[in-house]
C-alpha cells in the first residue's frame, strides 16, 4: 500500500474521521446533483401565497420571504461555499507551501527575509484586512473573493512547511541526493515536497473549513457574496427579520454551515492523527 | 540455596494484527547469583531488553507478562506483588541502567536533584542527607569534584558522565541487582571501557549481581561469568562465558562469532549468518533459527527444548546431546 | 604520506581545515569549533583507507567536505590532480559521478516517499545515463548485485530491514559507477550478523569494480576487516597513519594504543593489559594546547613539551605518527 492510501485508510478506521468523510461525501453529492433536480433557487413564486411557507411536501424546507425554495437555495449556496472553500484553501496552501519550501530549502538571507515578512503579515488580523478591502471594494466578484481569502490565509502553512523542510534538509537522504549531483529544484520537488505533503494536506483540509466559515461571516455582514446569488451566510442575513415567525429560513442554512465545517474539520483532524508518525 | 533472582518460563504477550497474540519473550529461564554477572546476549528484536523490563514488570502496554511466568527474588514471587510492592522493588532492590543516558535523565533537573530524589524515594532521609548521599554516590561512580557536579544539568555533562550519573541513581537505594541494558552502546570506546570497569568494580565492592544486556560479544568476554544467548524470544544457549566462547554449541552462536570482526589474529573473511531476524509474527513453529541455519535437517521442523551440551552448558538445538 | 607504490593517488587531501563559527551567545563571541584542523591523506585506486576516531574527532566532517556536502575552510582535495574544492557547478555535477557516499543511518538515508527503484535510478536520471528502460534494467542488475531481489524496485523503503536498506543505499551509490565511495559508518547501526554481510558485500564490490573506499568508522575491529591503510584521528587531526598491520600491530601513538586496547574483543584469550583512558575527549571548541591528547595521555615520558608544542606527523618505523615520544611508546 502506498503511504497516501495508507493514510486514507487510517482516516477511515477512526470513527470521527469516518463520520466526517461520510458527511462530507453526502454534502458534496447534494451540492453536485441537487441543482439538477431541485427548482430554480432564484425563481420567485407567488409572493402573496407562496412566501414563508413552512417545510412541507412542495417545499421540503419551506420558502423564504420572496417565496423561493429554501432547499434549492441551500444547495446552491452550499455548492458555492464548497467551491470557494476548496479553491481558496488550495490556492492558499500552494502559496504557503511554495514560500515555506523556498525559505526552508535556502538557508540564510532568503529564509530570514521571507520569514520576517510572514511574521509581519501574521501580526495583521485576517478579518481586519478582509473587512477593510471589502468595505472599499463594493460588489466584489467571486473569483476576487477567492483570491482575497487565499492571499490572507497562507502564512500559517508557510511556517509549517518551512519548519518541516528545515528538519528534512538535515536528513541523510537529502544529502545523498545532493551527493548524486541533484540540483536545488530536484531536491525541492522530489525529496522535500513529497515529504511535506502530509502536513500540507492537513493544513489545506482544515483551511477549507476556515474559509467557509469566514465567507459565511463576511456575507452575513453584507460584505461577501451579494444577492441575488444564493449563499448560506446571505440566507441567514436575509431572514433575520422573519427569524421568529419563519425560523426554517435561517436555521437550515445555519445548520448546513455548521455541518460542513464540522465534517471538514473532523476529516482534517483524523488526517493529522493518521499522518503523525508517532501515532502509527 | 535459593538463587538471588530466579526466572522460570518468562513469557511476554502482545496483541498483534488480526486478533493474534505474539510472544516477543517466550519461555525464558535463568537464575542470577549474588556477586556474579550474567549476560543476556542477542541481536535487536531477540527479546533481551524486554526480558529486562519484564523482570521489573515494566512491559509497555498493551504488552503483559503472562501469569504463568515465575520471577522469584530471594524466593519471593514478584508476580504476586501488587503495584506498591513492585515500586519498592524497582530502584530499591533492583536498579536499572539504560542505554541512552541523555533521554533517561530529566533535562530540567540537576544531576544532584535526580540522585537525591532516587535516594529519598527509598530511604526516609532529609533533603540535606539525601544531597550528601548524592555527592557520595557521584564520588563512588568516579566523578571528580562531585560537589560541583551535583548542581549541573544533564546537558552540561559528557556522555560518559551522564551514564555515571545514571549508575549513581541506580545505586541510590543500594540494590542487590543491577540490570544494565546496553549501558555502553551510546558511548565512545574509550569511555565504554571506563563504564564497564566501573560496573565491575561496584559489583565486587558491593557484592551486587549484574544482569548485563548487550548485543556485543566483546563486552561479554572477560566481564560476565555466565551468559545466555537469545534468539527470537528464546534462550538458545546458556553456559558459563568461557564455555560458550571456547565451544559454542548452537549454530546461531557459531554464526555470531563468525560475524564479529576481530582486532587480533589473522584477518579472515567474515562468515555471516544468512538472512535476517524475522519479526515475531513470522517466527517458524519449529526451531526458530532453522530458516537461517546451515545445519538444518528434517527434525528442525519441530521445536527443540534446551538440551545438554556439557556440564552446565545447554543449547536449544537437535544436534546437541540429550534432553537437558 | 606515501601512496601505494607506483601509482599516483586517485584522491589526495592536503591540509584540510574545517572550522565552524560558533554562534555568539549574549554578545560574547565563542571560539570556532575546530572540527578538522589540518588533515592530509591519500587514497589509491581500489584501495581502502580506514579513518578511525571517536565521536567529535572530525572524521565525518572530513568525508562530507571531500564530497562537497560541506565547504572547507581551507585546504585542497585533488581527484586525479583536479582540485575538488574549486569546481564550478557543472564540473561539480560531473565530479559527483566519480565520488559517492554511503551513509550510517539506513532509516534516514532513503527518501520514505520514493520507491527503491526510483531512488537507485535517481543518479542515472540526474546524469542522463541511459534511456528509461535501460535504467530500469540497470536498477534490476544493481539490486541483484547487492544481494536483493530485482522485484524490490517497486517497493518503498519502510518495507525493508536495516541491512536491506543499507544494501539499497549501496546500490544507489553504485548506479553512477563511481571510483571512490566515502563510507560513513556504513555498518555501525546494523546487527552483528547483518554487519558481517554488508562488510563482505563491500569487499566483493571493491574487488569486482576496483573501488576506492574512504571507510569512516569508530570501530577499530570493523576497520581492520576492510582497510589496507588506517588513519587515526583525535580532535580534528591525524595522530597516526600507516598500513593497517603496522598501525594495529604495533601502534606508536599512545591514543592508538588506548583505542586498540579499548576494543572489546570477542575472545577469552587474555587481552594485553587493558589501558583505560581517564576522562572524555575534550571539546573541539577548546582543544588543549600543544599535543591535544596530553590531557588524557598515559605515556610515561610525557612532559612539559607535550603541553606547549604541537607534535607534527613524522615517519617512524613505517608509519607516520604525531607524538614527541613515539620512540618509547610502551
Amino acid at each position: 500500500m502506498t503511504p497516501r492510501r495508507a493514510a486514507l485508510h487510517t482516516v477511515w478506521r477512526r470513527p470521527a474521521g469516518r463520520a466526517g468523510l461520510i458527511a462530507l461525501a453526502l454534502l458534496a453529492l447534494l451540492a453536485l446533483i441537487g441543482p439538477l433536480v431541485l427548482p430554480d433557487p432564484t425563481a420567485q413564486g407567488d409572493l402573496l401565497n407562496g412566501a414563508l411557507l413552512p417545510p412541507g411536501p412542495g417545499h421540503l424546507l419551506g420558502t423564504d420571504q420572496l417565496s423561493r425554495d429554501v432547499l434549492s437555495r441551500i444547495v446552491t449556496g452550499l455548492r458555492l461555499s464548497l467551491i470557494i472553500g476548496l479553491a481558496s484553501a488550495c490556492l492558499a496552501v500552494a502559496l504557503g507551501a511554495a514560500v515555506g519550501l523556498i525559505a526552508g530549502s535556502r538557508a540564510g538571507m532568503v529564509d530570514t527575509v521571507l520569514m520576517r515578512i510572514v511574521d509581519a503579515l501574521l501580526a495583521i488580523p485576517r478579518l481586519f484586512v478582509l473587512l477593510l478591502v471589502l468595505a472599499v471594494w463594493d460588489r466584489v466578484p467571486i473569483p476576487a473573493l477567492v483570491l482575497l481569502l487565499a492571499l490572507t490565509g497562507w502564512y500559517g502553512t508557510s511556517r509549517l512547511v518551512r519548519a518541516e523542510t528545515v528538519r528534512l534538509r538535515g536528513e541523510d537522504f537529502v544529502r545523498a541526493a545532493e551527493a548524486l549531483g541533484a540540483g536545488r529544484l530536484r531536491i525541492a520537488l522530489h525529496h522535500l515536497l513529497p515529504n511535506v505533503a502530509a502536513p500540507i494536506l492537513v493544513a489545506g483540509t482544515l483551511g477549507v473549513g476556515d474559509v467557509i466559515l469566514l465567507e459565511a461571516g463576511l456575507t452575513y455582514l453584507g460584505l461577501g457574496i451579494r444577492p441575488p446569488t444564493p449563499s448560506l451566510g446571505g440566507m441567514v442575513l436575509d431572514s433575520r427579520s422573519v427569524f421568529v415567525t419563519a425560523p426554517w429560513t435561517s436555521i437550515f442554512p445555519g445548520l448546513v454551515i455548521v455541518l460542513t465545517v464540522l465534517s471538514v474539520n473532523l476529516v482534517g483532524d483524523a488526517l493529522r492523527d493518521a499522518l503523525d508518525p508517532r501515532s502509527a | 540455596m535459593t538463587p538471588l533472582l530466579e526466572v522460570r518460563d518468562l513469557r511476554v504477550s502482545f496483541p498483534a494484527a488480526g486478533g493474534r497474540t505474539i510472544h516477543p519473550v517466550d519461555g525464558v529461564s535463568f537464575s542470577l547469583e549474588r556477586g556474579r554477572t550474567l549476560a543476556l546476549v542477542g541481536e535487536s528484536g531477540c527479546g533481551k531488553s524486554l526480558t529486562g523490563l519484564a523482570l521489573l514488570r515494566l512491559v509497555p502496554p498493551p504488552g503483559r507478562v503472562d501469569d504463568s511466568s515465575v520471577i522469584r527474588l530471594e524466593g519471593k514471587d514478584l508476580m504476586s506483588f501488587d503495584e506498591a510492592a513492585m515500586r519498592a522493588v524497582r530502584g530499591g532492590r533492583i536498579g536499572m541502567v539504560f542505554q541512552d543516558p541523555m533521554t533517561s535523565l530529566n533535562p530540567v533537573l540537576t544531576a544532584g536533584d535526580q540522585i537525591a530524589e532516587a535516594v529519598r524515594a527509598h530511604r526516609p532521609v532529609t533533603r540535606q542527607e539525601a544531597r550528601a548521599r548524592a555527592a557520595a554516590l557521584l564520588g563512588e561512580v568516579g566523578i571528580a569534584d562531585p560537589a560541583r557536579r551535583l548542581d549541573e544539568y544533564p546537558h552540561q555533562l559528557s556522555g560518559g558522565m551522564r551514564q555515571r550519573v545514571m549508575i549513581a541513581i541506580a545505586l541510590a537505594a543500594e540494590p542487590e541487582i543491577i540490570i544494565a541494558d546496553e549501558p555502553t552502546t551510546a558511548l565512545d570506546v574509550t569511555v565504554q571501557a571506563q563504564i564497564l570497569e566501573l560496573l565491575d568494580r561496584l559489583r565486587l565492592e558491593r557484592g551486587m549481581a549484574v544482569l548485563l544486556i548487550t548485543h556485543d560479544l566483546g563486552v561479554v568476554a572477560g566481564r560476565a561469568d555466565d551468559m545466555c544467548v537469545m534468539y527470537a524470544g528464546q534462550i538458545v544457549e546458556r553456559a558459563s562465558t568461557r564455555q560458550v566462547f571456547e565451544a559454542p554449541a548452537h549454530p546461531y552462536t557459531h554464526g555470531l562469532f563468525g560475524s564479529v570482526p576481530t582486532i587480533a589474529g589473522p584477518r579472515e573473511r567474515l562468515t555471516p549468518i544468512s538472512g535476517s531476524v524475522p519479526p515475531p509474527a513470522a517466527w517458524p513453529t519449529g526451531c526458530r533459527f532453522a530458516p537461517r541455519c546451515p545445519e538444518r535437517f528434517a527434525r528442525c521442523d519441530s521445536m527443540p527444548s534446551l538440551r545438554r551440551a556439557g556440564p552446565g552448558h545447554d543449547a536449544r538445538c537437535w544436534l546437541t546431546g540429550d534432553e537437558a | 604520506m606515501t601512496a601505494p607504490a607506483g601509482a599516483s593517488p586517485l584522491l589526495e587531501v592536503r591540509e584540510l581545515v574545517k572550522h565552524y563559527r560558533a554562534r555568539a551567545i549574549l554578545g560574547r563571541s565563542a571560539p570556532p569549533v575546530r572540527a578538522v584542523d589540518g588533515v592530509s591523506l591519500t587514497l589509491g585506486r581500489g584501495e581502502t583507507l580506514g579513518l578511525v576516531g571517536e565521536s567529535g574527532c572530525g572524521k565525518t566532517t572530513v568525508g562530507r567536505t571531500i564530497i562537497r556536502l560541506q565547504e572547507p575552510t581551507s585546504g585542497q582535495a585533488l581527484l586525479d590532480g583536479t582540485d575538488i574544492f574549486t569546481l564550478g557547478a557543472d564540473a561539480l555535477r560531473a565530479f559527483r559521478r566519480r565520488v559517492q557516499m554511503i551513509f550510517q543511518d539506513p532509516y534516514g538515508s532513503l527518501n520514505p516517499r520514493m520507491t527503491v527503484g526510483d531512488a537507485i535510478a535517481e543518479g542515472m536520471d540526474i546524469h542522463r545515463i541511459g534511456t528509461r528502460p535501460q535504467r530500469r534494467g540497470r536498477v534490476a542488475t544493481l539490486l541483484e548485485e547487492v544481494g536483493l531481489d530485482a522485484s524490490y524496485a517497486a517497493r518503498y523503503p519502510h518495507e525493508f530491514s536495516g541491512g536491506q536498506r543499507q544494501r539499497i543505499g549501496i546500490a544507489r551509490a553504485l548506479a553512477v559507477e563511481p571510483e571512490v565511495i566515502i563510507c560513513d559508518e556504513p555498518v555501525s547501526s546494523l546487527d552483528v550478523s547483518v554487519q558481517a554481510q554488508v562488510l563482505n558485500l563491500l569487499s566483493d564490490l571493491q574487488r569486482a569494480r576496483q573501488l576506492a573506499y574512504l571507510f569512516i568508522a569508530h570501530d577499530l575491529a570493523v576497520v581492520r576487516q576492510v582497510a589496507d591503510r588506517i588513519a587515526v584521528m583525535y580532535l580534528g587531526r591525524i595522530v597516526e597513519t600507516g598500513t593497517a598491520e603496522r598501525v594495529l600491530g604495533s601502534p606508536r601513538h599512545p591514543y592508538t594504543v588506548a583505542l586498540r586496547s579499548a576494543v572489546p574483543e570477542a575472545s577469552m584469550e587474555p587481552a594485553t593489559a587493558r589501558i583505560v583512558l581517564s576522562g572524555d575527549p575534550p571539546s573541539p571548541a577548546a582543544p588543549p594546547s600543544g599535543c591535544a591528547f596530553h590531557t588524557r595521555c598515559f605515556h610515561p615520558a610525557r612532559n612539559e613539551r607535550c603541553r606547549t608544542e604541537r607534535p607534527e606527523l613524522r615517519p617512524l618505523g613505517g608509519v607516520q605518527v604525531a607524538c614527541h615520544h613515539a620512540e618509547s611508546t610502551p
